[in-house]
């Protein structure tokens, strides 16, 4: 074992890929994480200060791919069904980050648990036509204590007992919610009217000093762009450990190519990589373990590419996103939500289906469906709302009434995504990199469970907004339905917007119908995991982030032989 | 001194610029008078200086308080630079941008389409103006694009002169470091706040 680099190389340092870096070095291996993407995040040279590359400028995160991946250098592909084609359209298909930091730098941090349920949904509901649906081989009660270590090693802010949809807690967040943004006091006081139940979003935000770093200032900059403040925690808190340890090495700009196998095939030697930044010299590093963290798009379209863990031939299907439904209100009056977090609010009613949505199922033909969490946000910045208006004389007096900025605000309902056999990444016959790799190709449609379900709870969201005193209301959703001309599309494109990619490595017992075991093993490759959520079995209808955190801190303490104690609940 | 365009290519621009986004009487400079044709010249000329004029520094700007960094450009990756020179120059025949075709630059764009407006655009009127534009409707979607974000992008890139689009919406722009308080992110009214040089600018 003395020819080898490390004990494992980590592909990616997003959210898992940090964490599994913070838990193996805290358990003493040395690790090297590989990042495709520059770094933006942490300076890697101790005392690991946070970068100060970080702005609050639209051109810069909005316009011109700053945190990657570049859609040019990078372009992924998209199509529905196979029926259109080779593809539909090719650019941005859900792009998360490609940089120092991955999925973590998106989004305004919202970090619910899933439930106890979540985790069978085969067994507590049952099968629907045409979908995947199964159990996951873990369950909530293995899963809480690492849900609770996953809140404090990102530093979660949340109101621990405030949500009657909530699963059990074993403790309190680490810290208090934060402020609340005016219209979601406007919008959660509507839903309580309505005998709903909002509650306030945990968030990987500070409200306090925590983790050496500063509170959120509000500055509203928050999904899109990186925090200048690193007030987020997610994902530095964790990669600054690891680096800290002096055991965990990040070498950004390094373009993994391929997993290396063993003359058996069933075990990994290492990777290989690219090294960009010295004109994308080949290079290999030996491991004992490999993890691929990539993220559920481009982990499949690495295995797929080098064609390693898929004797099950489901690497990359059951793709899932979540289907989001955006039911908009305009109010005559300012609801600056650029002030503050984009979302404080959340109410998960519509996730678990009561009388009125079991009939509206039995009439659309199916047994159930689930929605998914409901956001309350804002904001938007005035780039993006120009771009919304046609040129002309009204340009700017559009702008100044603001109407779909400032005078906005939104629910977005997260929902549950069925996985389908079809939906998928595969790799795109046609369209390369800029390395010369084939680009990974979308190809998804949402299942009748999607449809019904948004077109059951969108006339309820959109009622809640005129009751809290929006004008009118009107709802849109990601992917948009109907037929599609391609020169009017929504602004959202016509490719699912939703940055919860989730499924295309799902995680079971049996290694036909699985590609990763209770672990995040590969049932081919023994000394391979993954940590990201391309594990996840089903999508839920919620946010994805905490869960693959917590299920990728679970595959370290058991791979690196962490003893984490069982938990109970809480006295609220 | 522009540093990509001739003058009178920057007179075409910022006629057609001023089509799209006119001026009014109610607080619109117009986009020409708000700088997007310089927004639109530094961005084409972006690799005349180093670091090219790609991404602006951080983490403030300086107007909200902190030390000023945005004119601090970050320097490119080589992945970037293909990019960006590819997106501005064009692959002209070089094998590495071409990896998935040919790409026609953002400087040759905007040559053949100011040739498309003709060297009398900005001697017609209006009408014949909103004419010659509606007859390269890509080249007018793609003005559009930049109008926009020279209207309303960071003045770091070279429009928003003297935050004149900020200024017509009320735009703060930029927040860090000093961020809104707890108290300005609950309030009902959209509470006024003020500069640290005492200025107000909402």
């Amino acid at each position: 074992m003395a020819d080898l680099d490390c004990d494992a190389v980590i592909v990616g340092s997003g959210p898992g890929g940090s964490t599994m870096a913070d838990v193996l070095t805290a358990a003493g291996w040395s690790v090297i994480v590989l990042e495709k993407g520059r770094n933006h995040l942490v300076s890697l040279e101790a005392p690991f200060e946070p970068s100060g590359d970080l702005s609050n400028d639209e051109i810069k995160f909005l316009r011109r791919h700053f945190l990657g991946p570049d859609p040019f250098l990078e372009p992924r592909t998209y199509r529905r069904t196979s029926a259109d084609g080779d593809r539909l359209f090719t650019g941005e298909v859900n792009s998360l980050p490609s940089t120092v930091g991955g999925g973590g730098f998106h989004a305004d941090g919202k970090l619910p648990r899933f439930r106890e349920e979540d985790f069978h949904l085969l067994s507590a509901r049952g099968p629907i036509d045409g979908a995947a649906i199964a159990d996951w081989p873990v369950q909530y009660d293995e899963m809480e204590p690492h849900y609770a270590i996953a809140e404090k090693l990102i530093g979660t802010a949340g109101d621990a007992g405030k949500n009657p949809f909530e699963a059990w807690r074993s403790g309190p967040y680490p810290m208090p919610p934060g402020p609340d943004m005016f219209g979601a006091i406007l919008t959660s006081e509507a839903a309580a009217k309505r005998g709903l139940h909002p509650y306030r979003a945990p968030t990987g935000v500070n409200s306090i000093f925590y983790d050496d770093r500063p509170p959120c200032n509000n500055c509203g900059f928050c999904g899109h762009f990186g925090c200048p403040i690193h007030a987020k925690g997610d994902p530095i808190s964790s990669l600054r450990r690891a680096l800290r340890t002096g055991k965990c090495e990040v070498r950004p700009e390094s373009y993994v190519k391929e997993v290396v196998l063993d003359s058996r095939g069933t075990r990994a030697t290492g990777v290989r990589y690219l090294d960009i930044a010295n004109g994308n010299t080949e290079r290999e590093v030996r491991a004992s373990y490999v993890i691929v963290a990539g993220g559920a798009f481009e982990t499949p379209r690495l295995l797929l590419r080098c064609g390693v863990g898929n004797s099950s031939d489901l690497v990359g299907r059951n793709l899932t996103y979540h289907f989001q439904t955006f039911s908009v209100g305009i109010f005559p009056f300012s609801i600056h939500g650029e002030r503050g977090r984009s979302v404080t609010h959340h109410h998960d009613d519509f996730i678990v289906p009561g009388p009125d949505e079991m009939a509206a199922a039995r009439a659309a033909g199916l047994p159930y469906f689930r929605g998914g969490t409901v956001e309350h946000g804002g904001g938007g910045t005035p780039l993006q709302e120009a771009s919304s208006y046609p040129p002309g004389p009204q340009h700017a007096m559009s702008m100044r009434d603001s109407a779909i900025r400032d005078r906005l605000f939104a629910f977005t309902l997260q929902a549950e995504d069925l996985p389908q056999l079809d939906n998928r990444v595969d790799l795109d016959p046609k369209v390369v990199d800029a390395w010369g790799f084939a680009a990974g190709r979308v190809t998804y449609a949402p299942h009748k469970h999607e449809l019904v379900a948004s077109d059951h709870f969108a006339p309820i969201l959109e009622q809640l907004m005129r009751d809290a005193g929006a004008d009118f209301a009107f709802s849109t959703t990601s992917p948009p339905q109907g037929d599609l001309d391609l020169h009017d599309v929504s602004p959202l494109g016509i490719a699912p917007a939703s940055r919860h990619t989730m499924g295309t490595c799902r995680m079971g017992d049996d290694a036909r119908t699985s590609v990763v075991n209770g672990e995040g093993r590969f049932h081919d490759v023994e000394n391979m995991l993954c940590a990201d959520s391309s594990v996840f079995v089903t999508s839920t209808g919620y946010n994805p982030t905490l869960t693959l955190v917590a299920l990728a801190h679970r595959a370290a303490c058991l791979l690196a032989g962490v003893k984490v104690e069982p938990t109970t609940p809480m006295e609220l | 001194m522009p540093v990509y365009f001739s003058e009178a290519d920057l007179a075409v621009v910022a006629a057609a610029v001023d089509r799209l986004i006119p001026p009014d009487d109610a607080g619109c400079p117009g986009a020409a008078a708000a700088g997007v044709p310089d927004y639109v010249d530094r961005f084409l000329g972006a690799f005349s200086v180093d670091p090219p004029r790609i991404f602006a520094g951080g983490p403030f700007s300086g107007r909200w308080g902190g030390e000023a960094s945005f004119g601090e450009w970050l320097p490119l990756g080589p992945m970037e630079d293909l990019a960006w020179r590819t997106r501005i120059e064009g692959s002209n025949g070089r094998a590495e941008r071409e990896f998935n075709g040919e790409v026609l630059g953002l400087q040759q764009i905007y040559r053949d389409g100011i040739a498309a407006l003709g060297a009398d655009f900005v001697d017609v009127d209006g009408t014949a103006q909103d004419q010659r534009l509606s007859a390269v409707p890509e080249f007018k979607r793609l003005l559009y694009q930049h109008a926009c974000e020279g209207m309303y992008g960071d003045p770091v890139y070279g429009g928003n002169k003297d935050e004149a689009g900020w200024k017509m919406i009320g735009w703060l722009g930029d927040i860090q470091p000093r961020g809104y308080t707890d108290e300005e992110v609950e309030s009902r009214e959209k509470l006024e706040i003020r500069r640290p040089n005492g200025k107000s600018s909402a």
